[in-house]
C-alpha cells in the first residue's frame, strides 16, 4: 500500500503553493487549477479510497486541515457569508508585508507577531455558501459497514487525539475484517499509550462514542430521524452553490476544519463583553449555536469537490469518477444478464418472507425498484406506493419485513403509526426563525429512501391537531411526492422520490398506487420459525446489488408495443367501460415498466405486458374479495 | 455594565484605525482617475476606509456653534443610518502632487471631492436642487403622489407638504433622480453614505429658503427608495458592499429596541471639566488626560448625558416567489434607525433601501488568528411595504413584474400567432388529456375578465372573475386539474372541501401568542385575492363553509364580524372548484343539482360548469391510451418540446393580466345583446327560460377574457363567438334537461327543469283528484297514499316525487303530513 500522499495530508500547502505562483505570473486562474489538481488527484486509481471518510473514522482521528470526504444530505442552506479571500498579514516590527490565501480555511493564519492588516488594499473580499449537512439519514448498517470495510485510508491519529478506538457503530461485530484494512500504525501508539488496565481501556473505547452522542443531543444536531447517529458538518461551499439543492445526497471531498478558534469565538459571547458591536447583537444565543457550533462536535469542511450520489449503494461503483466507467459497464452488463437469475432467488425469498403469496412477493419487488423517474407538471410518473394489507398483528410480522427490508435497501426507516407517534413526532420539517434554521422532521428524507409505515400499530383514538398535519403530510408524500415545508408564514414546497410501503390490516387509510391483499399460505402457530431465516451476507450482497441495479436502468416503449396497449386498453373498455380506467391503465402502465425492469429488460415487451395485466388482474380479483375490511373503501 | 469607553489597548491595535489612513490619500487620488466602475470588480477594506462615514460640519452633526443662516437653528438629527459622524477631509485633485487627468475635467479653479469618491460637493448639491426645483412627472401613478399637481414640480410641493405637516423626512425616488440626471443617480448608488448627506444638506437650504418661517423639529432628512438596483436578496454579492440597493422579502423577526450611543459624555473627576466624544466606527475612545488640570485616566462617563439613538434589528427573508426550487430562502439581517424603529412585524412584505454593510468579526486581542468572515447588513434608510394596501385598494405597483424587453416581443410574438388560443389552453396541463373546452375555460378564467369599477356612480364593483365548476366522475383528473392551477397562479390556494371549514376559508381572529394582541388571520379565499381559488371535494363541504361563498363569488368581498373586528375584505379571487356525484358516478339520467346536490343558488354563480365524464368510446379510449403510454417512455427533454414551458405560459397570463385591458367595442355590445335574446328565445318557446342577466354577464367577462389572450384592447366579435360557444358548450354539459334534451339554464337557476316542475304539478293534481276520489276520509296512511297513486298513474311515480306532491299540496293549505298520516284540512 501506498503511503498517504502528500495531497491529502496537506491540501492547503497545494492550495497555498497555487495561490503564491500565480501571485508572480499573470495567470489568475489559480482557484480552478487547484480545484482541478484534486480532481485529477481523485480520478487515478482508487485514489478516493485513500482519502479517509468523515463517516466511519471518528473525528479525533483525522488530522485538522487534511483532505477528508463526506457522504451526507443537505440538511440545511445558511446565508451566503463574505470572507477574506485575500488578506496581508503585516508585521509591525519589520515593517514586512505577506499576502496571503483565505480560500478554504475558516480562520486567517499569521506567523509569529504577525497580524492581519484589515486596512490593506490587497484584500480581496470574497463569498462562499454554508451548507448543513448531516450523514444520510436511515442508511442501514450493511452500508456503512460497506463503505468502511473498503475503505484504504491511512489514519493516522494526531499527536493531541483522546484515545477512544472506535471507528463506526460499535456494536457490529464482524470487527475481523475491518481490522485488517486499519493501518497497524494506528493501533500500536493506542495499545503502547493505555497499557495500564486493559478492561478499562476496553470501556473507554465503547463509551466514548455514546457520551459524544449525549453531549451532542443537548446541541441537537438536527438529524431528520429520530435516534441517528454520526458527524454533522458544515460545508463551505465555494462554487456553483445555486447547483445544490436541499436533500441533495453528495460525496463531499474537502478539507477538514476543526480550529478551536471557530469555538472560542462563539463562547466568548458574553453578555458584558461587548455592548458596542454592531456584530455581537444580530444574533441570539439560540443562532449561534446553531451557526457556529463547537468545532469538535460539527467539524466545518472546505469543499473542493463534490459528487452528486445517484444511490448510496457501496457494492455499486460510484458513477462520476469518469474513468472507471469501463469496469463499470462491464459489471452492469454481467448484472443485467444475471438479474433474471436473481430475480427468481429474492421472489423466492419475498415469497417465503411474505408467508408463501408469489404475488405480493412480486409487488414488493416492483415497490422496492420504483423510483420517481419524471414529473409531469405536478404529476410525478414512476411512484409505486404499495399497501401490503391483511398483514397479521401476530408474530410481530410486520418488524420481520421491515428488518429483511433493511437488509436489502440502502437506506430506510422505520414509522409505527401508533396514536402517539402520529400526535407527537414531527414530520414535516418547520422553520426555526429564532435559531435560523430548517428544523428536521422524519420526512426529510434522500431520494428512493424507503419508508415503512405500519398501520397495524394504529389504534382507535383521536388525533390531535398535528397527528391531523402529520397523516395529511404523508398522504400527499403518497400522492404528490412532495413534501410542504413549513416556513411558518408560508409553505414551501419540496419534491422527493421516498417508497413508501404501509403495512395494514385493512384496506390503509392512506392513499396508495396499489393494494394487494397478503394471503397467507402458513398458518399463524407457525409464523415464527417461519421467517427466521435469513439469505447469507454473499447472497444479500447479490440481491441489493440487483435491487439498486434495476433502478438506474433506462426504458423506452417500442411503437409497436405502444400500439398493442393501445388495443389491448380500447378492447378492455369495450367489455366493461367501468372496470378499467385512466388511473388503472396509468397503473397497469407502471406495473409494466417495473415488470421489465426487474427482469433486466430496457424495452417493454409484449410479454411483460401480458404478465403485468395478469398480475393486475389477480390483485384486483384479490381485493374484490376483501372489500369492505373496513370503513377506508371509497 | 462596562463602561463602553473601556476599549482594550489590544483592540485597537488590532483595529489599526488611523495612522494608515493618511497613507492612502494619493491612492484615492489615482484611484478616482479610473472609472468607477471599473473598480467594482472586487471589494477591498480600502473602500470601506475610504469611504466610511463622512460629514462634512453640517448639517447632520451637531450643532455645536452658530447654526448655519439658512437652516435657522433647526437641529439636525444624526443618521446613524448612514454611519457614524466622523469628519473627513475634502480632497482638492489639483494640489494633490499625483495629478489625475480623468477625473478633474474641464471644471474651473479648484475641485474638491469627497475622498474615496468622485463626488464634488458643489456640484452634487446643485444639481440635487435643481432636481428638486424642476422634477415633474405627469405620469405618475404613485399613491403617495395622490393630490398633488402632477405637471408642477413634484418634489416642491412635496416640500410644501412638509411645511404644512412639520414630519421632517423627504422620500425621493431613485428613478425619478435617474431620469433626471443619471450621473446623479450613479453617484447616489455608489457613494450613498456621501451623497446623501449632501442632498440633506440641499433640501434644507432649499427648503428654509423657501419657508423662512416654518418651524421642523429636526432638519428634512432625505429618505431615497426604489433604486433600480432592485435586487433579489439572492444576488447580493461582495460588489454591493456600501452601495445603495433596494430589496424586497419578507420580515421575519424584529428585535428590541437597542440604545446606540452616539456620542459620549466625560466628566473629569477630578476638576469636572466636562468632554464629549463622538462614536468613531462603532468605539468611543476614552480621553486618557483631562483636558484642563492634566489629571491622568480621571475622566469617567456620564450615562445620563450622553446622547443615544434607537436602533432594531430585523430580519427578512426572501418572498417565496423569487425562490429557485429546491432551496431554502435566505435571510439578511436589517438595522433600523431612529424613526424606522417598529416600522414593520413579522410578516409584512417590504421593499428595504439601504446601505449593503460587510463588517469584519470581532477581534479577539488574545489571538493573532482571527475568523476570516465578514458579518453583512443593511441599514435601513427606507421601509416600503409593499402589502400594506391589501385590504382595500388595488396594489397595482406589487402586481407588476418586471418584463424585460426581451420577454415582451417574445410574448407579442407568441400573441400575434392566429393559433395562440389553442396553443395556450394545449400547453395547459399537458398531462391530462384533452377535455380541450374545459381546459379552454380555465384558460379564459386564469386571464379574467375587464375589471370594472363604477363605485363612483354608486353602482360598485362588478365581477371581473370567472368562477368554473368541474363535476365528474372520479379519477378523471379534476384534482390533478387544479394542482396545475394551483401551481401556475402566484397566488393560488388550494384547499380541500373535506378538511377545510367557514373560518379557514374567510379569516379568524386569533390572539398573538408573543404580543398578547387580537389579531385578524386570513383564510384561503382572502389570501388569494385577486388569484384563484382551487376548492377540491366541494361537495363534501358542510352547508355553513359553502355558504361564506356566496358573498365571495358575487360581491368578491368577505364581511368579517368577530370578536370586536368588523371588517369587509377584499377576495377577488376565481373559483375553481370540483365536486364528485352524489352517487360517485354521474348518472345520466339526472340533472346537474341532482347529481352533485348542491345549492341552485351557488351553482348560478359559476360562470361555466364543466362535466368531466368519461366519454367511453372507443376513439376516444385509444387517443387516450397513446397519451397516457407516451407519457411513460418520453423523455423530458422532449415533453418540454412538444408543449410551451410553464414559465412562458405564467408570464404571458401575467403580462395580459397587468397590462392589458379590453373593452367592448360596438360591434361586440351588438353581438352580445342577440346572443343573449336569442339564448332567452330558445327556450320561451316551451315556456322555459334559458337564460338570466347573470348569464349575460357571464358572457362579457369570457368575451373579455378571450380578448386578453389575443393581447388586444378591444373585444371584437371573435371573442363573443368564442365566448358563446364555450358557454353553451358549459351548458349542454350541465344544463341539459335529461328528460327533454333541451338546453335549460333553470336547472341552475331553480334546481328544477321545467318539465321537472310540470311533472310535479301534474303529479301533485292527480294526487288531489285520488284523495278527492277517496271522499270523507280525513286522515290516511302514507304508504297506502302511495301505492294508491302508484297503481293510479301510467308513469312511475318515485317516493321524492311523491312527497314533492304532498308537499305542494300543503303548501297550498289542502292537507298536512304528521309523520306517516296525511290529514285534510278543512
Amino acid at each position: 500500500m501506498p503511503s498517504t500522499p502528500d495531497w491529502i495530508n496537506e491540501p492547503l500547502a497545494v492550495v497555498q503553493g497555487l495561490f503564491a505562483s500565480s501571485q508572480n505570473g499573470p495567470s489568475s486562474e489559480w482557484e480552478a487549477k487547484a480545484v482541478e489538481f484534486f480532481k485529477d488527484r481523485l480520478k487515478e486509481k482508487d485514489a478516493h479510497t485513500w482519502v479517509p471518510s468523515l463517516n466511519d473514522v471518528p473525528l479525533h482521528y483525522l488530522k485538522p486541515n487534511s483532505l477528508v470526504k463526506f457522504r451526507c444530505l443537505i440538511q440545511d442552506m445558511f446565508d451566503p457569508e463574505f470572507y477574506m479571500g485575500v488578506y496581508e498579514t503585516a508585521d509591525p516590527a519589520t515593517k514586512t508585508k505577506e499576502l496571503r490565501c483565505g480560500k478554504y480555511r475558516d480562520v486567517t493564519e499569521c506567523g509569529v507577531r504577525q497580524q492581519v492588516d484589515y486596512n490593506s488594499r490587497n484584500t480581496v473580499t470574497a463569498e462562499r455558501q454554508t451548507f448543513y449537512c448531516v450523514p444520510i439519514p436511515g442508511e442501514n448498517a450493511w452500508v456503512k459497514d460497506s463503505y468502511a470495510g473498503s475503505s484504504q485510508a491511512r489514519v493516522v491519529p494526531s499527536t493531541s487525539y483522546a484515545p477512544s478506538r472506535q471507528k463506526r457503530s460499535y456494536e457490529e461485530d464482524d470487527e475481523g475484517d475491518d481490522m485488517d484494512t486499519q493501518p497497524q500504525k494506528q493501533r500500536e501508539p493506542h495499545s503502547g499509550q493505555y497499557q495500564h488496565g486493559n478492561g478499562d481501556c476496553k470501556r473507554l473505547e465503547t463509551e466514548a462514542p455514546s457520551s459524544q452522542v449525549g453531549s451532542a443531543s443537548h446541541l441537537d444536531l438536527n438529524f431528520p430521524l429520530p435516534g441517528e447517529k454520526g458527524p454533522s458538518c458544515l460545508v463551505k461551499v465555494y462554487e456553483d452553490w445555486d447547483s445544490f439543492k436541499l436533500n441533495d445526497t453528495l460525496e463531499v471531498y474537502g478539507i477538514l476544519s476543526v480550529s478551536p478558534a471557530l469555538s472560542a469565538l462563539a463562547d466568548e459571547k458574553d453578555a458584558s463583553s461587548s455592548f458596542l458591536d454592531p456584530s455581537e447583537s444580530m444574533e441570539t444565543a439560540e443562532e449561534q449555536r446553531v451557526h457556529s457550533p463547537p468545532a469538535s462536535l460539527v467539524p466545518r469542511l472546505h469543499m473542493l469537490y463534490a459528487k452528486m450520489l445517484r444511490h448510496n449503494n457501496p457494492l455499486l461503483p460510484s458513477v462520476p469518477l469518469e474513468d472507471n466507467s469501463a469496469c463499470k459497464e462491464e459489471l452492469l452488463s454481467s448484472t443485467l444478464r444475471d438479474m433474471p437469475s436473481v430475480r427468481t432467488e429474492l421472489l423466492s425469498f419475498f415469497t417465503h418472507v411474505l408467508l408463501g403469496d408469489a404475488l405480493a412477493a412480486e409487488y414488493l419487488i416492483l415497490h422496492l425498484i420504483s423510483t420517481v423517474y419524471s414529473r409531469r407538471d405536478v404529476l410525478p410518473l414512476g411512484k409505486f406506493t404499495l399497501n401490503l394489507s391483511g398483514c397479521p398483528t401476530a408474530a410481530s410480522f410486520t418488524e420481520r419485513l421491515y428488518r429483511i427490508i433493511q437488509q436489502l435497501v440502502p437506506s430506510s426507516f422505520y414509522l409505527g403509526m401508533s396514536l402517539q407517534n402520529m400526535n407527537r413526532m414531527r414530520l414535516v420539517p418547520k422553520k426555526d426563525y429564532v435559531a435560523n434554521r430548517l428544523v428536521s422532521g422524519v420526512l426529510q428524507l434522500a431520494s428512493n429512501t424507503s419508508l415503512f409505515l405500519d398501520e397495524t400499530q394504529l389504534e382507535p383514538g383521536q388525533l390531535d391537531p398535528t397527528g391531523v398535519s402529520n397523516v395529511t403530510a404523508l398522504g400527499n408524500l403518497i400522492s404528490w411526492q412532495k413534501v410542504d415545508y413549513d416556513f411558518n408564514y408560508h409553505q414551501m414546497e419540496f419534491s422527493c422520490s421516498i417508497n413508501v410501503l404501509i403495512a395494514s390490516e385493512g384496506r390503509s387509510l392512506l392513499p396508495s398506487d396499489c393494494q394487494v391483499h397478503l394471503q397467507s399460505q402458513v398458518p399463524p402457530p407457525h409464523m415464527e420459525d417461519y421467517m427466521s431465516s435469513i439469505p447469507l451476507t454473499a447472497q444479500l450482497n447479490k440481491l441489493r446489488l440487483y435491487l439498486s441495479v434495476a433502478r438506474l436502468l433506462d426504458y423506452s416503449i417500442s411503437d409497436e408495443v405502444t400500439k398493442s396497449v393501445e388495443d389491448d386498453f380500447v378492447d378492455m373498455r369495450k367489455d366493461d367501460p367501468q372496470s378499467v380506467s385512466a388511473d388503472d391503465l396509468h397503473r397497469m402502465l407502471v406495473v409494466a415498466r417495473l415488470l421489465s425492469l426487474s427482469l433486466g429488460q430496457t424495452s417493454l415487451s409484449r410479454d411483460s405486458w401480458h404478465r403485468a395485466k395478469h398480475m393486475e388482474e389477480l390483485r384486483r380479483s384479490r381485493v374484490e374479495q376483501h372489500k369492505s375490511v373496513n370503513g377506508n373503501e371509497p | 455594565m462596562s463602561s463602553p469607553a473601556s476599549t482594550p489597548g489590544g483592540r485597537k491595535r488590532g483595529r489599526n484605525t488611523n495612522p494608515s489612513t493618511r497613507k492612502f490619500i494619493c491612492f484615492s487620488v489615482s484611484l478616482l482617475s479610473k472609472n468607477p466602475e471599473s473598480r467594482r470588480g472586487g471589494w477591498s477594506p480600502l473602500r470601506l476606509d475610504m469611504s466610511s462615514p463622512l460629514m462634512y460640519g453640517t448639517p447632520s452633526s451637531r450643532v455645536e456653534g452658530t447654526p448655519r443662516s439658512g437652516v435657522r437653528g433647526t437641529p439636525a438629527r444624526q443618521r446613524p443610518d448612514l454611519g457614524s459622524v466622523r469628519k473627513a477631509p475634502q480632497v482638492d485633485l489639483h494640489s494633490d502632487p499625483p495629478r489625475a487627468d480623468g477625473a478633474s475635467d474641464s471644471n474651473t479653479g479648484q475641485r474638491l471631492v469627497i475622498w474615496g469618491t468622485d463626488v464634488n460637493v458643489g456640484t452634487c448639491k446643485e444639481k440635487f436642487q435643481r432636481f428638486l426645483q424642476r422634477f415633474t412627472d405627469p405620469t405618475s401613478t404613485e399613491d403617495e403622489n395622490a393630490g398633488l399637481d402632477l405637471n408642477e414640480p413634484l418634489y416642491m410641493q412635496k416640500l410644501e407638504e412638509i411645511s404644512v405637516v412639520g414630519d421632517p423626512v423627504m422620500n425621493v425616488n431613485c428613478l425619478h433622480v435617474q431620469s433626471f440626471d443619471a450621473e446623479l443617480y450613479r453617484q447616489l448608488v455608489s457613494y450613498p453614505q456621501e451623497v446623501i448627506p449632501t442632498f440633506d444638506m440641499a433640501v434644507n437650504e432649499l427648503f428654509f429658503e423657501r419657508f423662512p418661517d416654518s418651524i421642523l423639529e429636526y432638519q428634512i432628512q432625505v429618505r431615497p427608495y426604489n433604486a433600480l438596483k432592485t435586487k433579489n436578496m439572492r444576488n447580493l454579492n461582495p460588489e454591493d458592499i456600501d452601495q445603495l440597493i433596494t430589496i424586497s422579502g419578507m420580515v421575519i423577526r424584529t428585535s428590541q429596541l437597542i440604545p446606540e450611543m452616539q456620542e459620549a459624555f466625560f466628566q473629569c473627576q477630578v476638576c469636572a471639566y466636562s468632554t464629549r466624544v463622538e462614536v468613531d466606527r462603532g468605539r468611543i475612545a476614552e480621553p486618557a488626560v483631562c483636558r484642563n488640570c492634566n489629571t491622568t485616566h480621571s475622566l469617567a462617563l456620564v450615562h445620563n448625558r450622553s446622547a443615544f439613538s434607537d436602533k432594531q434589528m430585523v430580519k427578512i427573508q426572501e418572498s417565496p416567489e423569487d425562490m429557485p426550487a429546491g432551496q431554502t430562502p435566505h435571510t439578511t439581517i436589517v438595522y433600523a434607525h431612529n424613526d424606522l424603529v417598529d416600522k414593520v412585524q413579522p410578516g409584512d412584505r417590504v421593499n428595504i433601501t439601504g446601505i449593503y454593510r460587510a463588517v469584519p468579526m470581532r477581534v479577539n486581542p488574545l489571538q493573532s488568528n482571527v475568523k476570516s468572515v465578514y458579518k453583512t447588513h443593511i441599514d435601513a434608510i427606507h421601509f416600503r411595504k409593499t402589502d400594506q394596501k391589501r385590504l382595500h385598494g388595488l396594489d397595482e405597483e406589487a402586481e407588476q413584474r418586471l418584463f424585460t424587453e426581451d420577454r415582451v416581443t417574445t410574448l407579442k410574438e407568441l400573441a400575434a400567432k392566429p393559433d395562440v388560443y389553442e396553443r395556450l389552453s394545449s400547453a395547459l396541463a399537458p398531462s391530462i388529456y384533452e377535455h380541450e373546452d374545459i381546459k379552454k375555460g380555465i384558460l379564459l378564467q386564469l386571464f379574467g375578465g375587464t375589471r370594472k369599477d363604477f363605485s363612483q356612480t354608486g353602482r360598485g364593483h362588478f365581477r371581473a372573475e370567472v368562477n368554473i365548476l368541474l363535476c365528474g366522475d372520479p379519477g378523471t383528473s379534476k384534482s390533478q386539474l387544479l394542482q396545475y392551477v394551483y401551481n401556475l397562479v402566484p397566488r393560488g390556494q388550494y384547499t380541500s372541501g373535506k378538511g377545510s371549514s367557514a373560518v379557514g376559508l374567510t379569516a379568524y381572529v386569533m390572539k398573538d401568542p408573543e404580543t398578547r394582541q387580537l389579531v385578524l388571520q386570513t383564510g384561503a379565499l382572502v389570501l388569494s385575492d385577486n388569484g384563484i381559488c382551487c376548492i377540491d371535494e366541494f361537495d363534501k363541504m358542510s352547508d355553513n363553509t359553502r355558504s361564506v361563498l356566496h358573498e365571495v363569488m358575487e360581491q368578491q368581498t368577505l364581511s368579517i364580524a368577530k370578536a370586536g373586528i368588523i371588517c369587509q375584505l377584499n377576495a377577488r379571487t376565481a373559483v375553481l372548484a370540483a365536486a364528485n356525484p352524489v352517487e360517485s358516478q354521474w348518472n345520466p339520467k339526472k340533472t346537474t343539482i341532482e347529481n352533485i346536490q348542491l345549492p341552485h343558488t351557488l351553482l348560478s354563480r359559476f360562470d361555466l360548469i364543466f362535466l368531466m365524464l368519461d366519454p367511453q368510446d372507443e376513439a376516444y379510449d385509444r387517443r387516450l391510451a397513446h397519451h397516457l403510454v407516451s407519457l411513460y417512455y418520453q423523455s423530458e427533454e422532449q415533453m418540454e418540446e412538444e408543449f410551451l414551458d410553464m414559465a412562458v405560459l405564467k408570464d404571458y397570463i401575467a403580462y395580459a393580466r397587468t397590462y392589458i385591458s379590453p373593452r367592448l367595442s360596438e360591434e361586440a355590445s351588438q353581438a352580445l345583446i342577440e346572443a343573449y335574446v336569442d339564448m332567452r328565445k330558445i327556450g320561451s318557446g316551451r315556456g322555459m327560460v334559458s337564460a338570466y342577466p347573470r348569464q349575460l354577464e357571464s358572457l362579457i367577462r369570457l368575451a373579455e377574457a378571450h380578448a386578453k389572450v389575443r393581447f388586444s384592447e378591444k373585444v371584437e366579435t371573435i371573442d363573443v363567438e368564442e365566448a358563446k360557444r364555450l358557454h353553451r358548450e358549459a351548458l349542454k354539459q350541465s344544463a341539459t334537461d335529461p328528460r327533454t334534451g333541451f338546453v335549460d339554464i333553470s336547472i341552475l337557476t331553480t334546481g328544477m327543469s321545467a318539465t321537472a316542475r310540470k311533472r310535479k304539478e301534474e303529479v301533485a293534481q292527480a294526487l288531489k283528484k285520488l284523495i278527492q276520489a277517496k271522499g270523507k276520509t280525513p286522515a290516511m296512511k302514507y304508504q297506502q297514499l302511495l301505492d294508491d297513486l302508484r297503481g293510479q298513474s301510467e308513469t312511475a311515480i318515485t317516493k321524492e316525487l311523491f312527497d314533492e306532491a304532498l308537499r305542494a299540496l300543503a303548501d297550498e293549505d289542502y292537507l298536512t303530513v304528521t309523520g306517516k298520516t296525511v290529514r285534510l284540512l278543512a
